[in-house]
């Protein structure tokens, strides 16, 4: 199946693209796709524990299985508003 | 309205959104760029958004105002790209018949906000560093990969 990973903010910095197509094996969750970005860079995984993912726009868990054409974003810790 | 703009913000738009013959109050928070944290000068900041999911977690935010106080009328809306000291990243309003709910209500939208809308905040600092904030840190810049995708096999 093929799906879309999207990459924001530190995680756009760090592996340096905002977006890919990826193709995963039938029965793939989440954590497929997380297991292949720590095999191109291995820091990323320290990361994991303060991140979150979402699949076609609400939150996941690293278990949440996959369809073809889902959306999958990493979503670092978010910052917006204001520190008031 | 629940949106992520690159436009400027006046606060007018979720207000004119939020207001209606059954208010007798509109909560308005504006949230501003601030010139420094913590102390340390800040030249800008610079805000980046998943929009879709962003908008979807505003509208789900509503509903629990509407769920908690009862409110339907709860407007959002925040700015992404480069943004200058002073300027408006974030407006929330909430209608409300009485004032004590609504200020509740604006509270707990901006506190959620903070929470669970996929919005991110980079600091661009006086002395020309820049880091992505994290709620109670902030990221250094990373380093780079030490490999790129093209040498992935």
């Amino acid at each position: 199946m093929n799906v879309t990973v999207k990459y924001f903010a530190v995680c756009h910095e760090m592996l340096d693209r905002s977006e890919e197509e990826m193709e995963l094996p039938d029965g793939a969750t989440v954590n497929t796709i997380l297991k292949r970005l720590e095999e191109e860079w291995p820091e990323i995984a320290e990361f994991y524990e303060v991140m979150q993912m979402s699949v076609n726009w609400e939150y996941a868990t690293e278990n949440t299985e996959l369809a073809e054409g889902d959306e999958v974003a990493l979503i670092p810790p978010v910052t917006g508003g204001c520190d008031v | 309205m629940f949106k992520i703009i690159s436009e400027v913000i006046t606060g007018e738009e979720v207000r004119e959104a939020a207001e209606g013959p059954d208010a007798g109050a509109v909560v308005l928070f504006l949230g501003t760029v601030r010139n420094n944290t913590g102390g340390r000068p800040v030249k800008c900041l610079e805000y980046e958004a998943y929009p879709l999911m962003a908008e979807k977690k505003m509208a789900e935010i509503a509903q629990e105002i509407s769920d908690k106080w009862g409110l339907d009328r709860v407007a959002m809306v925040h700015r992404v790209g480069k943004l200058e000291i002073g300027e408006v990243s974030v407006a929330v309003a909430v209608a409300s018949p009485h004032r004590k709910d609504g200020f509740e209500a604006c509270q707990y939208a901006m506190d959620r906000l903070k929470q669970i809308v996929p919005i991110w905040k980079r600091e661009v600092w006086a002395d020309g560093e820049a880091e992505w904030v994290k709620p109670d840190a902030v990221f250094f810049d990373a380093p780079k990969p030490h490999k790129t995708a093209s040498q992935i096999d």
